[in-house]
């Protein structure tokens, strides 16, 4: 069938810069670009670019110029050319859109309407280069009191703990499953939280065996539909075990990884057969409701002597608060909430379009909630899904969470340009790939050394904020609206932010 | 105490700024005396104020009726509809001993000046329904939140035994010359604050010292982590209606010296915890100590610069919050020590000191009666 679709994008070569060096011919996974010997020219096929900028940040010369296309489709403000290409492509294959990344809608992103307090005058701000400015955070459950006696030589402490990680900054690298991301790019995250001290989160694709002990000391390990690469020693080298039920990108839906990418490796890790189709079923089939829950929570904990906090995903939907305030009663220690923003391997795109609500929203309702019940103290809550920059980190932590997952950020940090393919396998820049040649182009040391430079960052960023505002440790900024301010907001959004607008 | 519910919590009041001056004194051998020290020293403090809020905690001030709760009440506007509903709560729910009228001196010209009634009361001795099993603290305390919040114009001073807190709006001497302390009443332990509130105009409720049963604390300086203390206070039904620091510190006090049975040395430390840093280098013993005080009550932290003195029967505690961004002097003579904004506060009523200090940050200075206790913190001191 002859595809009626347009080009996304178009490309431009300077011929008076090529040099014809085939730099970009071989670094394109998508065929987009030949060369002819005997013409000594490049050809371009235009169809296949996915806009990627691969070749275009490769090319020696600066020649190419990849831009999405100028002369399409009459503009049409209902009949978009999203909606018009989508039309097409399923005239033609009768298929599920599919996309990667998260969602790019222009939904409101309320992080860009909230804004931050500082000192003036009746307190003074601090500042963390001269002056300490403390990120650690501990997440977990917390008891409701401690009992402390007085002994000879200080106080006893009577009451047990319950297992809690520290992290020197509140900042965590999102789930991405081996399987998804490439050898590469997953050891990359795992080697970056240890250097920071901080956890990685090995998604539902195990973590390989050879990893476990070198980096079990800085992972969350996750239990997913799949139950992919799940074994007691998985559990156990660990710090958090994490019970994924959905995914702010594709909440209500399972995963696919196809049998193409199930390699020798990936099928040891995820214990299942080489070239089979990795299927996480969109329920947990051994839970149906908050009980069955219950009991996977303290399986878990069984399994894990008690020595492990429980975390329980789950993605932003409509009645979210009462939900969490559920798994909290359930047992969970820790509660992530993974707004629609969150990003995805792969997700058909209607649904990661137009299902789930904003993080912020989730956030403050959960929060809101879990306080009103008088248990926000039983657990922590990672906020997830869309998270920025630090700006956004520092809000979500004034809205009530004790912790951020960073997931996009990392994989932009990585070289990531949110072409939104990584569904096709072929990422260009070694991450969401698993082709032997594609993956080599990401090198661990290197990209290591850039998600470490980027939590530094981030964390120098949220101590100079903090300090600002007259604070010197994260836990006083936790939940503390009252440093937080709407603008541009409408009033039913700012009382479920529970924000004051600028000026009130 | 009880929550209430505010739709979001957008529409919680602005909570107010203030700076402020503060002065404590106590005779360690819990001799009593008049109010004329807690007065010349604040006087002496005076920029330290702008007129618009000073008040006096006053410990053992009451001995003849030393068991039972003295209630000071304040009616504003002198409303006696309020006045009558209180007394008839009052009357449902307590034996009231005595009741009077707190005497005034019409000399002395202060504003707006409202009606303010003393109750002593004793508690039924067998409570009905749910409330039959509350120690009779936390029974007072119910009563006395239920007041405060339910019925407006009428808000409760003081309420522990044996205690008297007088306040207004005025610089502290007005007030004190207003109630007469330097004539009328002695006792063993005096606190008294100064207030300079930036953004409320003065209201006799807001001024401290702010008090709960025989707990009241004085208070200076802004907490940042205002937020993050009120709200999870709420989750333990302390249901902040003053908004003020202030409010934050004396129910935190409650929640985990009184509730939660924390020994002082132990809520210094959740108030001003040391740092992460600090706590490295500790005894294995003190670092889970410090470490499960953090990681628990981090929420109960004090953050931004702060001096309280909080104080109760038999002790008075001195703090300022841990990197030491508001002042703190403590000085010492025969038996009687003295905690302040500023040492020539101190000095003004006790030139010949034996000795004055100045606490370390987070560093607390107990003084209890009858002990030496308060030299402990002099280890630490500048």
């Amino acid at each position: 069938m002859y595809s009626f679709q347009l080009p996304e994008f178009m490309i431009e070569r300077a011929a008076d810069r090529c040099i014809r060096c085939r730099v970009c011919e071989r670094q394109c996974a998508n065929q987009v670009y030949s060369y002819d010997a005997e013409l000594d020219r490049m050809f371009i096929e235009e169809k296949n670019c996915v806009g990627c900028q691969r070749c275009v940040v490769l090319c020696p010369t600066l020649a190419l110029n990849v831009r999405p296309r100028t002369s399409d489709y009459r503009p049409n403000a209902s009949w978009t050319r999203d909606k018009m290409q989508n039309l097409k492509k399923q005239a033609e294959t009768g298929g599920v859109i599919l996309t990667g990344s998260g969602n790019d809608k222009p939904c409101r992103i309320y992080w860009d309407h909230l804004v931050l307090n500082a000192s003036q005058v009746t307190n003074p701000s601090i500042d963390p280069l001269r002056e300490p400015m403390e990120l650690k955070t501990y997440l977990g459950r917390k008891p409701d009191a401690v009992k402390i006696t007085r002994c000879a030589d200080g106080f006893d402490v009577e009451t047990e703990s319950f297992p809690n990680v520290a992290i020197p900054t509140p900042l965590v690298f999102s789930a991405m499953s081996y399987g998804a991301i490439s050898y590469q790019a997953y050891l990359s995250l795992a080697a970056a939280a240890k250097e920071l001290g901080t956890l990685f989160n090995t998604g539902e694709g195990g973590l390989p065996e050879h990893m476990r002990r070198e980096f079990g000391g800085n992972a969350i390990v996750q239990c997913a539909s799949g139950r992919f690469g799940v074994d007691a020693d998985y559990l156990n080298n660990s710090q958090i075990v994490e019970i994924k039920i959905g995914q702010g990108a594709k909440p209500g839906i399972g995963g696919h990884l196809p049998g193409e990418k199930v390699l020798a490796n990936i099928s040891e890790t995820r214990m299942i057969p080489i070239g089979t189709d990795a299927l996480s079923p969109a329920p947990q089939h051994d839970i149906y409701s908050i009980e069955d829950l219950s009991m996977l929570i303290y399986a878990l904990k069984e399994a894990t002597n008690y020595a492990k906090p429980v975390s329980v995903k789950i993605a932003a939907v409509h009645n979210v608060a009462a939900i969490a305030s559920g798994i909290v009663r359930a047992g969970a220690d820790i509660v992530a909430i993974d707004g629609f923003r969150g990003g995805t391997g792969a997700a058909p795109q209607a649904t990661r379009d137009n299902v789930g609500i904003p993080l912020e929203l989730a956030l403050a309702a959960v929060d809101k909630r879990l306080r009103e019940e008088g248990i926000r103290n039983k657990c922590s809550i990672m906020a997830a899904g869309g998270i920025r920059c630090s700006a956004d980190a520092i809000k979500a932590i004034a809205l009530g969470a004790d912790g951020v997952y960073v997931g996009t950020a990392a994989l932009i940090a990585m070289g990531c340009t949110l072409c939104q393919k990584c569904y096709t396998g072929k990422c260009n820049w070694g991450i969401t790939t698993q082709d032997p040649f594609l993956i080599k182009r990401l090198n661990p040391e290197l990209t290591t050394q850039r998600l470490v430079n980027l939590m530094r960052a981030w964390s120098h960023e949220i101590q100079e904020m903090l300090g600002g505002m007259g604070i010197n440790a994260i836990e006083s900024l936790r939940g503390n609206r009252d440093h937080l301010r709407g603008i541009g907001l409408e009033d039913w959004e700012l009382n479920v932010l529970g924000v004051k607008g600028a000026g009130e | 105490m009880r929550q209430q519910y505010h739709q979001s919590e957008r529409f919680t009041p602005d909570k107010e700024m203030q700076a402020c001056g503060l002065f404590g004194v106590m005779d360690t051998t819990g001799k009593r005396f008049g109010g004329d020290m807690a007065i010349k020293a604040i006087k002496n403090m005076k920029v330290r104020g702008n007129g618009l809020g000073g008040g006096f905690g006053v410990y053992g001030i009451y001995p003849d009726y030393q068991e039972y709760y003295a209630f000071h009440v304040m009616y504003q506007d002198r409303n006696q509809a309020a006045k009558r509903m209180v007394e008839e709560y009052l009357k449902q729910n307590f034996y009231v001993i005595y009741d009077e009228e707190i005497p005034t001196d019409p000399g002395v010209n202060v504003f707006q000046p409202p009606l303010v009634w003393r109750y002593f009361v004793s508690p039924p001795p067998r409570k009905k329904g749910a409330e039959e099993h509350l120690t009779d603290d936390e029974y007072v305390v119910n009563k006395v939140m239920f007041v405060n919040i339910n019925i407006e114009d009428a808000y409760v001073f003081s309420s522990g035994k044996n205690v008297g807190v007088f306040k207004g709006v005025g610089f502290p001497e007005e007030v004190a010359a207003y109630f007469m302390l330097d004539k009328l009443y002695q006792g063993y332990l005096w606190t008294v604050h100064s207030r300079f509130p930036t953004n409320t105009p003065g209201w006799w409720g807001g001024a401290h010292p702010f008090g709960i049963l025989d707990w009241t604390v004085v208070h200076n300086g802004e907490i940042s982590s205002y937020g993050t203390n009120r709200r999870f206070l709420a989750m333990h039904d302390y249901y902040c209606t003053l908004y003020t620091d202030t409010e934050v510190v004396a129910y935190a006090v409650d929640l985990l010296m009184r509730k939660q049975g924390l020994p002082i040395e132990v809520l210094s430390k959740i108030f001003a915890p040391p740092l992460w840093d600090a706590i490295k280098l500790m005894s294995a013993k003190e670092q889970k100590l410090y470490t499960t005080l953090r990681m628990v009550y981090a929420p109960l932290m004090l953050n931004g610069p702060f001096t309280i003195i909080v104080a109760h029967h038999n002790e008075m505690i001195g703090l300022t919050d841990r990197i030491r961004l508001r002042p703190i002097t403590a000085g010492a003579k025969g038996d009687l020590v003295f905690l302040s904004s500023e040492e020539g506060a101190i000095r003004a009523v006790c030139p010949d000191l034996d000795m004055v200090w100045t606490p370390p940050g987070g560093e607390p200075v107990i003084v209890r009666l009858n002990s030496k206790d308060h030299l402990l913190s002099t280890n630490k001191s500048i």
